[in-house]
């Protein structure tokens, strides 16, 4: 029992080999995920973000819009039937990050894009219960009063194409300048909305 | 379609990277609790070596058999599970079971037991299956659960979502084109006027559109707006103001307002226009759903396939 004796009365090896040993299970479940294909490659027609998007994707964060809805359909057929092809690893390369949640009090929205009107989601953020009877979602009325600012949006683009690649060209960021110009939060949050999920059109 | 094995690595190594820590993981855990738990009859158990307030000592008994045999039994488990599941990379487990596989089971399950349901719909034309009570009941559980959030429980809309029971068409209400609007969607396109136009004029095609409705207007302010109405109007509403259902353009003579039949709703929607979109269901929900649906939306004016509400 000399190992035993060794181990226990210097602190210092202990923590040592317990960090070790707990960190094998990591390593081995965790790390090989970042050298995968279909986790670290876009699906095919993905595309990052437009600015106008990921404004309304900010909000979505900062409203805590993920604490009841969920943002991953999962392979069972109760599940696609109600909200589409099932969630692929590929669709979340440019969310940073992803909006999978893990609960749900409302409805999953990973494939909401294109679901509802744009009005639809404008009354609906405004008071729910205007098109949804029974719905106990809380309304976002003041979002239609708040403006985005295009500056902010351009410059959190760039960090995301030089520190983390998000392939946007010269096109995007001239578009996302002009095109977030006098937008309200709640423009922003409904075209994200509306890109949700469409990069996987079919539904099984 | 990716790669969904769930080992689709960029370099083969890391497969070498998983398999060998976890075979090495699961009998090391075995050998382990066997070399360090012999205990043999009449060994006499030693102290661990360290003593405590002069006489306080510890035993260094071994595991007890019943602790013991149940951490064998996870370790066999766990071989077990390698064996049948696919934990390791370089073998996919001889069940071969992965999520997807299971999923493609439970939908092909299901696509025998509802598929000839379906099938049988398909084939059969929309008036017929409105007469039908068994293809109604399924049209009206896929209303429910896909129509409902804007068309309302019973179909009757909302201001800006089409009343589909009152036998009144933007997109026209023959069979064929409800299984389009369904299918496909349909985006509406009405222009906002209110800046070429400028307010007192739009105020003046809006007393006039309301008085082709039989509402009570003012003549001559109606009069005026006549004039504007045949002007810039008519491409899309037509002469009459009975609409054009193959452009959305809505009929303007019978009382019924998508977006409100108020005066200040009416000019509303002469200043700003509408875009109201009805989004396509083709990949979603597949056309023999579709088919139902239309189905349903139909017998909702057309009871038995009879047509029970005039336009």
């Amino acid at each position: 029992m000399i190992a035993h004796e060794k181990i226990e009365k210097n602190i210092g090896l202990m923590i040592a080999l317990i960090i070790f040993t707990v960190s094998i299970g990591g390593l081995v479940q965790i790390v090989p995920l970042f050298f995968m294909h279909s986790t670290t490659e876009p699906v095919q027609g993905l595309k990052p973000y437009s600015g106008l998007e990921l404004a309304g994707r900010d909000v979505y964060v900062r409203e805590g819009c993920y604490l009841c809805h969920s943002q991953m359909i999962r392979p069972f057929r109760a599940e696609t039937e109600r909200y589409g092809h099932y969630s692929l690893a590929g669709e979340f390369v440019y969310d940073r990050p992803f909006q999978w949640g893990s609960k749900r009090t409302g409805p999953d929205l990973q494939r909401v894009g294109g679901r509802y009107s744009d009005d639809w989601h404008r009354a609906h953020l405004t008071n729910p219960r205007d098109v949804v009877p029974e719905s106990i979602m809380p309304g976002y009325p003041w979002l239609a009063d708040a403006k985005v600012d295009p500056q902010l949006v351009v410059r959190k683009m760039t960090v995301l194409k030089d520190a983390f690649g998000h392939p946007y060209t010269d096109e995007d960021f001239a578009a996302a300048k002009t095109g977030l110009e006098g937008k309200t939060e709640m423009d922003a949050l409904i075209a994200y909305l509306q890109s949700l999920g469409t990069a996987v059109k079919t539904r099984r | 379609m990716p790669d969904l094995s769930g080992f689709d690595f960029t370099s083969e190594f890391w497969k070498w990277f998983i398999t060998v820590p976890s075979v090495i993981g699961v009998l090391w855990c075995g050998y382990f609790a066997w070399r360090y738990s012999g205990r043999s009859a009449g060994q006499k158990v030693e102290t661990m070596g360290h003593v405590w307030d002069g006489d306080l000592e510890e035993y260094n008994n071994p595991l007890p058999r019943w602790w013991l045999n149940m951490f064998y039994l996870t370790v066999a488990w766990g071989a077990v599970f390698l064996v049948f599941y696919p934990g390791l990379p370089v073998f996919e487990g001889l069940k071969k079971w992965t999520q997807y596989r299971q999923y493609d089971a439970e939908i092909a399950a299901a696509d025998a037991r509802y598929g000839p349901i379906f099938q049988k719909f398909a084939g059969q034309d929309i008036p017929a299956l409105a007469a039908n009570p068994e293809a109604i009941t399924v049209g009206k559980r896929l209303f429910a659960t896909y129509c409902i959030q804007c068309h309302g429980a019973d179909a009757r809309g909302a201001r800006g979502y089409p009343n589909l029971a009152d036998g009144d068409w933007l997109w026209g209400g023959a069979p064929d084109q409800i299984q389009e609007t369904i299918l496909n969607g349909r985006q509406g396109v009405m222009p906002p006027w209110g800046e070429l136009l400028g307010k007192e004029k739009v105020n003046e095609v809006a007393e006039y559109v309301l008085g082709l409705s039989g509402r009570p207007v003012d003549a001559a302010v109606a009069a005026r707006g006549k004039e504007v109405f045949t002007q810039n109007c008519v491409a899309c509403h037509g002469p009459d103001g009975k609409g054009n259902p193959a452009l959305g353009a809505a009929n303007l003579t019978d009382d019924v307002w998508l977006y409100g039949g108020s005066q200040e709703r009416v000019r509303e929607t002469i200043a700003g226009g509408r875009q109201g979109r009805m989004p396509a269901h083709k990949e979603f929900l597949g056309e023999a759903k579709v088919h139902l649906l239309a189905a349903y939306v139909y017998s909702l004016t057309h009871q038995g396939g009879a047509q029970t509400a005039s336009p």
